[in-house]
């Protein structure tokens, strides 16, 4: 049922990715392209799959897909990894998702929680456009897109006093991160924007020398996190909240019963509370991101 | 003016110097604009209208004002003084930027007029002074109008290398091992030493 997108060792690797290449130039079927204000908008189809491309050049960085056969399905680890912050803030009421893609976090959350409030922050409307017409994404008077720039949007946000349960940061593509949602400032920002119990998640990077300065600017503004990683798939998942993290035991307790809910996605939630650490595995003298020092998209080349 | 030979390619060859200084800084504070920005503005192509639109504009008042200042007894003080204002006019930016930014976020819903206030506040007049430079330099290494075509020439060639540098330099060096005040700080600082030189350059060599 879980497609297992990435895979172990060099050799193979290479040889699947040359294949997957030569694969998706050879079979895929663009059904739309776009130039937005922001990238080349594609979407493909290809093996009863529909995914959403946003950069072509550096090696074709599939966004979200869907399954055609089962649009239940999150077809990508990161975005099942996403759902762990159930395991911090089991109820969420308001909910602030920051990038939208092809809507597929926001759909589910929706079904998941019908009477949740919803807010998606959005900086490409072509990608509004898209996720709702080839992706099946729509708003209701729960769920609405703001297009805005996401800082923009929670400095307004804290203005008006609102507040979240939870907080989805799901804004970085594989070439690009825009550099001023990776600060301590701007985690600080959003913090300020959370309920008592509310949660932080990230879907971000776990390689590269941005590795230990990202977690570095995490550990300045939230003091302890869970980093969520797992063997097959180069992201991470950050889970931060403004209280103390719960322990593996309530962890474990609150994925068993979500597991049965979360099954038809292909969450295998079970499994998440093993491989959520608090452990620090990264070089702690770097230098925490601060909006005066912020090369995130160098840090990366490195 | 008793002036020989020598001292006055050593004027003429500081002149070209502080021209490449002024380019590169121009530039330098732009792409730092940016960063500048963001936190409260975003980082959307419509910020970076706002930057570019108040760099050109600045710059145009500047070669106007500066253009018309040469008219009137040009000399090397004068020249110092457009770097070391420069440099003064810098220091609120780095200093009360974000209070201005603050005031401006509240009273402004729509991000493309807030950042364009902003890039006004912050950056207009240090880059109108910047901008002054260029003319007044032309006319200073002017000796007849023979050659006035060829010294602007090479005047803009210099101070757009200075330019090209400072881009480069900025976005792919700086930013990664300094903090963005800490380069702004030292652009002031430069702006202040190439200042001074210009004005020591005429007690130096050019005795009146």
């Amino acid at each position: 049922m879980m497609t297992k997108s990435r895979h172990g060792n060099t050799l193979g690797t290479v040889l699947l990715c040359v294949f997957c290449c030569m694969h998706s130039t050879v079979a895929a079927k663009t059904i739309h392209k776009e130039k937005s204000l922001y990238r080349n908008i594609v979407v493909r189809e290809s093996n009863n799959r529909r995914c959403l491309v946003f950069s072509v050049k550096r090696g074709d960085k599939n966004q979200t897909c869907t399954d055609l056969r089962d649009p239940n399905l999150l077809v990508f680890a990161y975005v099942r990894m996403v759902f762990a912050g159930l395991l911090v803030n089991p109820k969420p009421n308001k909910i602030l998702v920051i990038g939208l893609g092809g809507g597929s976090i926001p759909t589910t959350l929706s079904e998941l929680f019908p009477n949740a409030g919803i807010d998606i922050v959005e900086i490409d409307d072509a990608v509004v456009r898209v996720a709702k017409k080839y992706f099946a994404f729509q708003e209701n008077e729960r769920m609405k897109v703001i297009v805005s720039d996401a800082r923009v949007y929670i400095r307004r946000a804290t203005q008006r006093g609102q507040q979240y349960d939870m907080i989805i940061l799901d804004a970085f593509t594989g070439d690009y991160i825009p550099e001023h949602l990776m600060t301590v400032e701007f985690l600080e920002e959003a913090k300020q924007l959370m309920t008592a119990d509310g949660a932080l998640i990230a879907n971000t990077f776990s390689n590269s020398l941005l590795y230990h300065h990202e977690s570095v600017t995490y550990q300045r503004a939230f003091k302890t996190f869970f980093n969520f990683k797992m063997s097959f798939t180069g992201n991470r998942v950050i889970i931060a909240t403004t209280k103390q993290l719960p322990e593996l035991k309530l962890l474990t307790h609150r994925a068993h019963l979500f597991a049965d809910r979360l099954d038809r996605y292909g969450i295998e939630f079970e499994s998440y509370p093993d491989h959520m650490s608090r452990e620090i595995d990264w070089d702690p003298s770097k230098k925490p991101l601060t909006d005066q020092f912020s090369p995130a998209n160098l840090l990366r080349g490195d | 003016m008793t002036v020989s030979p020598a001292n006055n390619t050593v004027i003429n060859g500081l002149i070209l110097l502080l021209a490449f200084v002024s380019g590169f800084i121009i530039m330098a504070i732009e792409l730092l604009g940016g960063r500048i920005l963001a936190p409260y503005f975003g980082s959307s192509i419509y910020v970076w209208g706002s930057i570019i639109t108040v760099f050109m504009l600045s710059l145009a008042v500047g070669y106007l004002l500066g253009g018309r200042w040469s008219l009137n007894n040009p000399n090397l003080i004068r020249h110092g003084s457009f770097f070391i204002c420069a440099a003064f006019a810098l220091v609120p930016t780095i200093y009360l930027g974000e209070a201005a930014m603050d005031r401006v976020f509240a009273a402004i819903d729509d991000p493309r007029y807030g950042s364009l206030l902003v890039s006004a506040l912050l950056f207009f007049l240090p880059t109108a002074f910047l901008g002054m430079i260029a003319p007044y330099s032309v006319r200073l290494l002017v000796e007849n109008q023979q050659h006035s075509g060829q010294i602007a020439g090479t005047l803009y060639f210099v101070s757009t290398l200075g330019s090209a540098i400072g881009t480069l330099a900025t976005s792919f060096y700086l930013v990664l091992y300094f903090e963005v005040d800490q380069i702004l700080l030292t652009l002031c600082l430069t702006l202040v030493i190439a200042g001074v030189s210009a004005i020591l350059a005429k007690q130096y060599w050019l005795n009146t």
